[in-house]
C-alpha cells in the first residue's frame, strides 16, 4: 500500500512540529537559547527535507491515483478518516514547502534577532501546516490545515514584521478566515450529499447543477482571496510589506499556491459543470488581475510591494491557466505556479539581502548597487529574468504553456496572458535598473558587503532550481502530467455528461 | 419512593452543611480546608453521578438518566475548577471567608436538581436553590461599590425572570392541567390543537430560562454583573450557570413541548441569531476584559441555541458537545484573568495583557491557545464545537442560522485577535505577579484539552450522544 514501506507523510507533516515541541523546551540563556533554536530549527527542515526526496525517487509518475496512501479512524461516527497521500499535483508541493523551509530559516538566521524560540517554533509549525494541507486525502482534514496555517502566519507578521505589521497581519487573518468560513459550509453541505469526506471518493461523486453553481461560489470565495484573485488581492501587498523576508517568502512561494490548489482539487474535479460555467467569468478576472496589477507594480516604489503586485499578476496567469480546461493550460498553471515559488521566494530573498544591511525597501535608496555587489546583482539579475520568464529560467515553460491553453479557448484570452508577459518584463527590468544600475547617489551604500557564505548557501539551491525548471522542465511535468490528463478527461467527459442530459448537442 | 435517584444530591446536600459547620465552629480561619472539603465533595459526588441508577423518583417529579449525569458532570466540573482558581485570588483580595465555597456548593447543587429536574415544581426549586447564592457571590466583595451594584441588579433582574417563569408555569398548568414533564408531553400531544395559553406560558418560561444563560433579548444584565462581580466569581458565572440553563433549556423544550416546536423554534431561532450577532460586534469596542468576556459568552451561547434549534439527535449532541468545549475554553481563559494582578492589585483592562509573551510565555500561549480556540480556528477544540453545531444546522437546511454564525465567528475572531494582538505585539508592560498553583493547573488542564481534543474527540462525542438520546426517549 505504501511505497515507502512507512508513513512517510505523516513523517513529513509532524517531524517539524516535534522540532517546534523541542525548541520549546528549551530553557537557559537567551543568546544560548537562540542559537540552540536556530540550530534545532535547521536540522529538523534539513531533515525533513531529506526525506521528503523520498517522494521525489519513489513517486510512481505512470499512475494517476494518490501514493504513499494511509489512513487511520478519526471521527468513525461521521466517516471522517486521517487520510494522507499524494498525487501528481500535490506531490511537488509537498517537496516544494519542504525546500523552502530551510532556506526561510536561513535567511532569519541573523535578521530575525528577538524571540528567536517563538520565531522558529512557528515557522516550524508553519511547515506542519503547509506539508500537511498538501498531503490531505480528507477534506475536514484539509481544512484544519488550510486553516491552522493562519495561526502561524498571523504571529509571524503580527511579531516580527514591520512598521504598519499589525494592521497587516489582522488583515490578512480576516480576510482569510471570512473566504474558509464560506468554504467550511460547503464541505459539509458535500459532506451530506455524497455521505464521505475523502476526497477521491467526493470526485466520483455527482451533485445537482443547482448545488455545484452555489458550491463553487463559496468555494471561490475561499480559495480566491488566498491565490488572490483581483478584486480580493489587497491583503497580500499589505502582508507582504510587513512580513519579515523568511514570511515574504513563504507566503510568496507556499501560501499563495493554496488557493490555486483548491481550485485544482476541489472546484474542477468535483463541481465540473459549475466550473465550466464560471470559466468566463473567471478569465476576466484573471486578465484584470494579470494587466491590472501589472500596471499597478510599474508604479510602485517600495521594492517588496512591487514584487507583491507582481505576484498578484502571475497568479492571475495560473488561475486562468487552470480554467482552460486542457492539459496544456493546467500543466502550465502548475508549473508556473512551482516556478513562482522558487523565483518570487527568492527575489523576496534578494529583497532581504539589501534591507537587512540598509534597512530600507525603497526604490528610490537605492542606485548603482551592481558596482559594490557584483556577486548580488548577477543573482538578482538571474531571478529577475525568471520572474520575467525569459527562456532558459523557471518562469518561461509555465506561462508559455499557458498561452498556449488559452488559445485554445480564445485568442482574446490568450492576448491578456501574453500582455501580462510584456508587462511583467517591463516592471521587473525597470525595478533592477533603478537598483543595480546607475549612479551612485547615496554614501552609504558605498561600503556594502557582498553576498555572505551564508547567503550564497542561501541562493544556491534556488539558482540550480530555477535554470533547471528553465532548461529541462520535463524532468517537473513527468510528475504530473498523467494525473493532469486523467483530470481533463474527467472534467471533459463530465461536461458532456451534463450537456446531453440537459438535450444539448 | 425510590430516594436513591438523588443520591448524589442528597450527599451533596449533606456534605454542605457539614462543610458549613467546619467553617462556623472552629475558631480560626477555615476558608482553606473548607474550600478543599467542597471540592472533595463534588468528586464525591461525581462518583455518585457516574454509579447513578437510572429512572424517576419522587412521583415523577425527578429524573436521572444519561443526559442528566452528563451535565451534571460538567456542572460539578465548572464548579470545581473555579473554586481552584478563586482561592489564591480571594485571600489577596481580602475576600477569604469560608462562606465562598459553600455559596458555590449549594449553587452547584441547585443546579444538580435543576438539571434531574422531570417537573416544573422542582425546576422552579432547583433554579432558586442555584440563583439565591450566586446573588450573593455576586455581591461577595462588599465593600466595593461595583460588586454590590453587580449583586443588586442581578438579584433585581433575577427576581424579574424567577417571575416570568412561575407566571409561565402557572400558565401551562392552567392550560395543561399538570405539571409533570411527562404527563405534559402526553397532554400536549394527545389534543389536536394546543391552547393559546400553553403557548405563552411556554414564551414566559423560555424568557425565564434564556435570561439565565444570558441570550439575547435577556442579556442586559450579563456584561455589568460580569464586570462588577469579583473575577472567579464571574469564571464561576460564565461557566457552571450556563450548564444548568442550557440543561434545563433542552430538557423542558426537547422533552414536554417537543410536540409544539413549530412555535418556540422561532423563538430559539430569533435568540440564537441576535446573541450571535450581539456577541460578535458589542465586544469589538471593549477595553475591559470582563465585559469582553461577557459579550464573548453571549455569542457563545447564541451557537449553543443553533444547536438547539436544529434539534434532533445530532442537534442535541452539537449543544452538549459546545458547551463542553465552551467550559473548557471559557475557565482556561478566566484563569488568566484571575492571575492579572500587578503591585497587588487586580487589572482588568485589555491593554493591561501587554507584553504578556515576553513576562509569561507559557500563560500567554495558553491564554493565545484558547483565543483562537474561541474564534474557532482549526485543529483547536473550538473549531470542533462549531462543526458539530453547524453540521445538524446545514443538514436541516438552516442557512440563515449557519450563514450567520460562521459570518459572526469571523466578526468575532476579530477581537480575539485583539488579545493575541496585546499580548504578543505590543510593548511590555511590568510583569504580574507570580501566578497562583490553581491557577497554573486549571491552566494546563483547559489548554492541553482544547489542543489535544482533535485527537481523541470520540470519548466526549459518544457521551454526548448518547446524553442526546436519552433526552430524545
Amino acid at each position: 500500500m505504501n511505497a515507502a514501506g512507512f508513513p512517510l507523510l505523516s513523517l513529513l507533516t509532524f517531524l517539524p512540529l516535534a522540532g517546534a515541541l523541542i525548541i520549546m523546551s528549551v530553557r537557559g540563556e537567551d543568546a544560548v537559547v537562540a542559537s540552540n533554536a536556530r540550530w534545532t530549527a535547521l536540522w529538523t527542515s534539513l531533515i525533513t527535507f531529506v526525506l521528503s526526496l523520498i517522494l521525489w525517487f519513489r513517486f510512481d509518475k505512470s499512475s494517476p491515483d494518490f501514493q504513499f496512501v494511509e489512513q487511520l479512524s478519526w471521527l468513525p461516527e461521521f466517516g471522517v478518516n486521517y487520510m494522507m497521500g499524494v498525487d501528481g499535483i500535490s506531490v511537488l508541493f509537498v517537496l516544494l514547502s519542504t525546500a523552502l523551509t530551510p532556506l526561510c530559516i536561513l535567511a532569519s538566521w541573523e535578521s530575525v534577532e528577538n524571540r528567536v524560540r517563538e520565531y522558529m517554533v512557528a515557522f516550524l509549525v508553519l511547515e506542519t501546516m503547509m506539508v500537511g494541507m498538501f498531503c490531505a486525502m480528507d477534506f475536514i482534514l484539509f481544512y484544519v490545515f488550510f486553516e491552522g496555517v493562519l495561526i502561524p502566519m498571523f504571529l509571524i507578521i503580527g511579531i516580527w514584521g514591520g512598521a504598519r505589521r499589525v494592521y497587516a497581519a489582522y488583515k490578512f487573518f480576516l480576510y482569510t478566515l471570512l473566504g474558509s468560513v464560506l468554504m467550511l459550509l460547503a464541505i459539509i453541505v458535500l459532506w451530506f450529499s455524497a455521505g464521505t469526506t475523502s476526497i477521491p471518493e467526493l470526485a466520483e461523486f455527482e451533485i445537482p447543477f443547482g448545488v455545484q453553481v452555489w458550491l463553487f461560489l463559496a468555494f471561490f470565495a475561499s480559495f480566491a482571496v488566498k491565490v488572490p484573485m483581483w478584486p480580493v488581492h489587497t491583503w497580500l501587498p499589505d502582508a507582504h510589506v510587513e512580513a519579515p523576508t523568511a514570511g515574504s517568502v513563504i507566503l510568496a512561494g507556499v501560501l499563495l499556491k493554496m488557493g490555486a490548489y483548491g481550485f485544482l482539487r476541489f472546484s474542477l474535479p468535483l463541481l465540473p459543470e459549475a466550473s465550466a460555467y464560471f470559466a468566463p467569468f473567471i478569465y476576466v478576472l484573471s486578465v484584470v488581475a494579470v494587466v491590472y496589477t501589472s500596471l499597478v507594480a510599474l508604479a510602485q516604489q517600495d521594492m517588496k510591494k512591487l514584487i507583491a503586485y507582481s505576484s498578484v499578476a502571475h497568479m492571475g496567469i495560473v488561475t486562468l491557466g487552470i480554467f482552460t480546461f486542457n492539459q496544456q493550460g493546467i500543466e502550465g498553471a502548475l508549473f508556473t505556479m512551482l516556478a513562482h515559488g522558487v523565483v518570487s521566494g527568492a527575489l523576496f530573498l534578494c529583497v532581504g539581502v539589501l534591507y537587512d544591511r540598509i534597512h530600507s525597501r525603497e526604490i528610490a535608496r537605492y542606485g548603482g548597487v551592481a558596482k559594490i555587489m557584483p556577486a548580488y546583482a548577477l543573482v538578482f539579475m538571474l531571478f529577475t529574468m525568471g520572474s520575467v520568464a525569459l527562456p532558459g529560467t523557471a518562469g518561461f515553460p509555465g506561462e508559455f504553456l499557458v498561452i498556449v491553453g488559452a488559445w485554445s479557448v480564445s485568442p482574446w484570452v490568450a492576448l491578456g496572458a501574453a500582455l501580462g508577459m510584456i508587462l511583467g518584463a517591463a516592471y521587473m527590468l525597470y525595478l533592477y535598473r533603478r537598483v543595480a544600475f546607475g549612479r551612485i547617489t547615496r554614501d552609504d551604500l558605498r561600503s556594502l558587503l557582498d553576498l555572505s557564505p551564508r547567503e550564497y548557501a542561501t541562493f544556491a539551491p534556488l539558482i540550480a532550481l530555477t535554470l533547471w525548471m528553465g532548461i529541462y522542465p520535463q524532468s517537473f511535468l513527468s510528475f504530473f502530467s498523467v494525473t493532469v490528463s486523467q483530470l481533463v478527461e474527467q472534467h471533459q467527459a463530465a461536461v458532456q455528461a451534463a450537456s446531453r442530459l440537459a438535450g444539448l448537442p | 419512593m425510590n430516594w436513591q435517584i438523588a443520591l448524589p444530591e442528597i450527599v451533596l446536600a449533606l456534605a454542605g452543611c457539614a462543610i458549613l459547620l467546619i467553617g462556623v465552629v472552629p475558631r480560626r480561619d477555615m476558608t482553606f480546608p473548607v474550600a478543599m472539603a467542597t471540592i472533595g465533595a463534588f468528586l464525591v459526588t461525581g462518583v455518585l453521578v457516574l454509579m447513578q441508577p437510572e429512572g424517576t423518583g419522587f412521583g415523577g417529579q425527578y429524573v436521572s438518566d444519561s443526559f442528566s449525569s452528563f451535565m451534571k458532570i460538567l456542572a460539578l466540573a465548572a464548579g470545581s475548577l473555579s473554586l481552584l482558581v478563586a482561592l489564591d485570588w480571594n485571600e489577596k483580595e481580602g475576600l477569604s471567608r469560608f462562606e465562598f465555597p459553600v455559596l458555590a456548593l449549594f449553587a452547584t447543587l441547585g443546579m444538580m436538581v435543576m438539571i434531574s429536574a422531570n417537573d416544573l415544581m422542582s425546576l422552579y426549586l432547583g433554579l432558586e436553590l442555584l440563583s439565591l447564592p450566586l446573588y450573593v457571590l455576586a455581591g461577595f466583595d462588599r465593600d466595593n461599590p461595583r460588586s454590590a451594584e453587580a449583586g443588586l441588579k442581578y438579584f433585581v433582574l433575577g427576581a424579574l425572570s424567577s417571575g416570568l417563569l412561575l407566571y409561565g408555569a402557572s400558565l401551562v398548568y392552567g392550560f395543561a392541567g399538570t405539571t409533570n414533564f411527562d404527563r405534559l408531553a402526553d397532554a400536549l400531544s394527545a389534543e389536536a390543537g394546543v391552547s393559546a395559553g400553553v403557548v405563552v406560558g411556554i414564551v414566559f418560561i423560555i424568557a425565564a430560562l434564556a435570561f439565565k444563560i444570558a441570550a439575547v433579548p435577556f442579556h442586559m444584565w450579563t456584561p455589568d454583573v460580569y464586570e462588577g462581580a469579583p473575577t472567579p466569581v464571574t469564571a464561576f458565572f460564565s461557566a457552571a450557570p450556563k450548564v444548568a440553563g442550557v440543561a434545563l433549556l433542552v430538557r423542558v423544550l426537547a422533552g414536554p413541548f417537543s410536540e409544539l416546536s413549530d412555535q418556540w423554534q422561532q423563538i430559539i431561532v430569533l435568540a440564537s441569531l441576535g446573541s450571535m450577532v450581539l456577541g460578535a460586534f458589542a465586544a469589538i469596542g471593549q477595553s475591559n476584559i470582563k465585559r469582553l468576556m461577557a459579550y464573548s459568552s453571549i455569542g457563545h451561547v447564541g451557537f449553543v441555541l443553533m444547536g438547539l434549534a436544529v434539534g434532533g439527535e445530532s442537534g442535541l449532541r452539537g449543544v452538549l458537545v459546545y458547551i463542553s468545549i465552551y467550559i473548557a475554553m471559557n475557565l482556561g481563559a478566566f484563569a488568566v484573568l484571575i492571575a492579572m494582578r500587578r503591585n497587588g492589585r487586580a487589572v482588568e483592562g485589555v491593554e493591561d495583557l501587554a507584553g504578556l509573551g515576553r513576562n509569561d510565555s507559557m500563560m500567554a500561549l495558553c491564554m493565545a491557545i484558547f483565543m483562537f480556540s474561541m474564534a474557532g480556528i482549526p485543529p483547536l477544540a473550538g473549531f470542533f464545537a462549531k462543526l458539530y453545531v453547524l453540521l445538524p444546522a446545514v443538514e436541516q437546511g438552516f442557512w440563515v442560522l449557519a450563514t450567520v454564525g460562521v459570518i459572526s465567528s469571523v466578526v468575532s475572531a476579530y477581537y480575539y485577535l485583539r488579545i493575541v494582538k496585546v499580548m504578543y505585539f505590543d510593548a511590555p508592560q511590568p510583569g504580574f505577579e507570580q501566578r497562583a498553583g490553581g491557577v497554573t493547573v486549571v491552566l494546563g488542564a483547559t489548554a492541553l484539552f482544547t489542543t489535544l481534543f482533535f485527537l481523541f474527540p470520540a470519548p466526549i462525542l459518544a457521551a454526548a450522544r448518547q446524553a442526546a438520546l436519552a433526552l430524545m426517549g
